[in-house]
């Protein structure tokens, strides 16, 4: 998935044991617990605080939700920022459509269109929406709202319940639209010093757009649009 | 005039100093004090008052001396914590009103023009937040650090500051600085167009001391860090990162982080997009794998042309902007003037800056100026004599992996106009005849 290929170069080229002492994970002088400091959780605390779910389904609690109750819910806390049917208010963020769309010229990106993994909408919903009182959904509310946004986007069926069984099963429709590794640089500039080119035009100008906020005085509250 | 206020001044000593003659010793101290600051005080106002009715002349300079050389200014701790001159009122973070939904999920731009080294003052620092800034109480904030660990902890920021310290210079940049750009050149501005990038001094504990505290299983290869804000905000970091040069900060530029910044604690995560440096840090937890969080799926992922998109593409590469002169810092005068600019490399050291001032077709090598440290804002300048004729003027800023910063032409065949991040093309401000600025970019 992804791996660190100039540092393991290195790592496997020059790993003598001086190189070894230096890490801090290996052979550094102090030992787990050297200082002692703060205290243990108890198993009731982490359990509380760890509230992240991963694609392989690690994290989800127990409890479902179906479609039908999911479009409750959200029509109570969530149409009126996202849109009935998850097409948005104003410039609050789709949730749904834009299938098909990363390829062209304004391509819209959306749990449906562009998510790789169901299960990052369960932990998204329930870290930090609705967006006015993050944390305040049950658990059965959220999967629920996870299956009504994953039906917007003709992901699942009417009927589906969400759990965390059916959830880490759900293959979304750009799953494999990633490479989880990065290829930059992938652009080399050259250092060229004299007569680089043959001619320079100016393609754009920011002149007469009138799209900047002022820069000086007091904040520019206006909306410009 | 002045000869008449001071002997003023000295009458009321003496007469204060004559009454407090016929009392007990106690009292005539506390006279002594209080009547004399008083009159002290009435001295100040009748100072300026003074003044006052002598039409002030509209220069200050010589030959005239100015009101604040005739009188006395208020005393110390008149602004217990000191604030900028009211001169400087101008010199603020600002927004982009039409950017976004609203405030709480919002960034504001650190004015670059009018900065004047490589450190932001900490009431500048760029800001972006997700869910609004919120009010952590540092008595009631803790740091849970669990997972594949052998120890789990639970820190107070008591506890963290405890820890052995270190502090290092790092810039942090936003990787959407510059992402209104892709297709066009749409703001007029220099803290718009490039002000999500700030950088400060920051102290705190190494990750890679928490880490060998608590004891990484064999397994524990990826770490996820958590915030406190009403986002929680969540970033995967590989392991190999979080024992490099990460640091759990708790201060900035010398005092306790700002609220803006992640009071109390925040992740420095130095050369990487700003997303990573989670604030309000309360949790960080070691697994075996990332998380895929919305944070680095849904957003801080790259969209190619081809409709693929790269992830995890953490590092911010190198970067140059001129910053005087800029849109808001247009040339005055013909002559001698000085380019300056900020260049930075997630990569590590800025090892040159060369400046065009015709559009690119030729370059001069930039001076460099100390200290040039790693994964920091380094200033540069160049000595330029404009003759008032319209000028093309770029920065290309070479890191110490001999990375050339590429125009936006190189990186928009190579990426598209859609990936919104990482847009660290080449700026061209042209300057006109009238020594006016303007964002351009050119085919
Ligand atoms: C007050 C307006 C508001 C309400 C109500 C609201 N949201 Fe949101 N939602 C937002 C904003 C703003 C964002 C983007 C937050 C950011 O910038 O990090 C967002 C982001 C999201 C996203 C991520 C979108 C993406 O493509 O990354 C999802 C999913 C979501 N909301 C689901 C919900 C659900 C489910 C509810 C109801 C429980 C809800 N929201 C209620 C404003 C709202």
């Amino acid at each position: 998935m992804f791996s660190f290929h100039k540092s393991s170069r290195v790592f496997t080229g020059v790993c003598s044991g001086f190189l070894l002492a230096s890490m801090p994970m290996l052979g550094a002088a102090e030992s787990v617990g050297h200082y002692g400091y703060g205290e243990s959780p108890t198993e009731e605390q982490i359990a509380a605080w760890d509230i992240d779910v991963r694609p392989d389904g690690t994290g989800l609690p127990e409890g479902s939700g179906s479609v039908d109750e999911g479009m409750q819910v959200f029509e109570t806390y969530c149409s009126s920022c996202h849109g009935a049917f998850g097409e948005g208010m104003g410039r609050y963020p789709k949730l749904a459509g834009g299938e098909g769309s990363l390829t062209e010229d304004r391509p819209e990106k959306t749990v449906g269109s562009y998510w790789p993994y169901a299960s990052t909408l369960w932990d998204y919903i329930h870290r930090a929406m609705p967006f006015f009182a993050p944390q305040s959904l049950t658990d059965d509310q959220v999967y629920a709202l996870t299956a009504y946004v994953l039906n917007l986007n003709y992901i699942v069926d009417g009927d589906f319940v969400a759990n965390k069984e059916t959830l880490p099963e759900v293959v979304m429709p750009n799953h494999d639209g990633f490479t989880w590794e990065d290829p930059r640089p992938v652009v080399q500039n050259e250092r060229c010093m004299e007569d680089c080119k043959e001619e320079v035009t100016v393609s754009d100008s920011a002149a007469g757009k009138n799209l900047t906020p002022s820069t000086t005085g007091p904040l520019d509250e206006g909306i410009t649009e | 005039m002045l000869g008449k206020l001071r002997r003023l001044n000295r009458d009321v000593s003496k007469i204060a100093l004559e009454e407090s003659e016929r009392l007990p010793s106690e009292e005539r101290r506390r006279f002594l004090r209080s009547g004399l600051f008083t009159a002290g005080g009435a001295m100040v106002g009748g100072a300026l008052a003074g003044v006052a009715p002598k039409a002030l002349a509209a220069t200050q300079y010589p030959p005239e001396i100015p009101p604040w050389t005739r009188s006395l200014g208020p005393g110390v701790v008149t602004d217990p914590y000191g604030v900028p001159s009211p001169f400087e009122k101008d010199v603020i973070r600002r927004n982009v009103p039409w950017l976004t939904a609203d405030k709480v999920s919002s960034i504001s731009f650190t004015p670059l023009q009018h900065l004047k080294g490589i450190i932001t003052p900490n009431g500048l620092f760029f800001e972006r937040h997700h869910a609004g800034r919120p009010e952590v109480d540092p008595q009631q904030h803790r740091l849970m650090i669990h997972g594949l660990v052998e120890r789990p902890i639970i820190l107070s920021m008591e506890d963290l500051q405890r820890f052995p310290s270190v502090s290092q210079i790092n810039f942090i940049e936003c990787p959407a600085n510059g992402g209104m750009e892709w297709r066009g050149a749409q703001l007029n501005s220099l803290q718009f167009l490039h002000g999500m990038v700030s950088c400060a001094e920051w102290t705190g504990v190494r990750l890679s001391t928490l880490l060998q505290e608590v004891g990484i299983k064999p397994e524990g290869k990826w770490l996820l860090a958590e915030g406190a804000d009403g986002a929680a905000m969540t970033r995967s970091i590989p392991m190999e990162k979080a024992l490099d040069d990460v640091i759990v900060a708790y201060a900035q530029n010398g005092e306790a982080l700002r609220r803006e910044q992640g009071y109390p604690v925040r992740l420095v995560v130095p050369g990487w997009e700003g997303n990573t440096h989670v604030k309000w840090l309360r949790r960080l937890e070691v697994g075996d794998k990332p998380w895929m969080q919305r944070e680095e799926t849904s957003k801080y992922t790259d969209l190619m042309p081809d409709g693929t998109a790269h992830g995890f593409t953490w590092v911010m590469e190198a970067k140059s902007v001129i910053t005087s002169p800029c849109p808001e810092m247009p040339l005055k005068n013909k002559g001698i003037c000085q380019i300056e600019g900020l260049a930075w490399s997630g990569r590590g050291k800025v090892k040159a800056v060369d400046v065009s001032v015709d559009g690119g077709q030729n370059w001069q090598q930039a001076q460099l100026r100390e200290p040039v440290m790693s994964k920091s804002l380094t200033r540069f300048s160049l000595e330029w004599k404009w003759d008032g004729n319209p000028a093309l003027i770029q920065s290309r800023v070479i890191d110490e992996t001999g990375y050339v910063q590429p125009t936006l032409a190189q990186l928009r065949e190579a990426r598209g106009t859609n990936s919104i991040y990482h847009k660290n093309a080449i700026q061209t401000w042209k300057v006109n005849g009238d020594g006016s600025v303007v964002n351009v970019q050119l085919s």
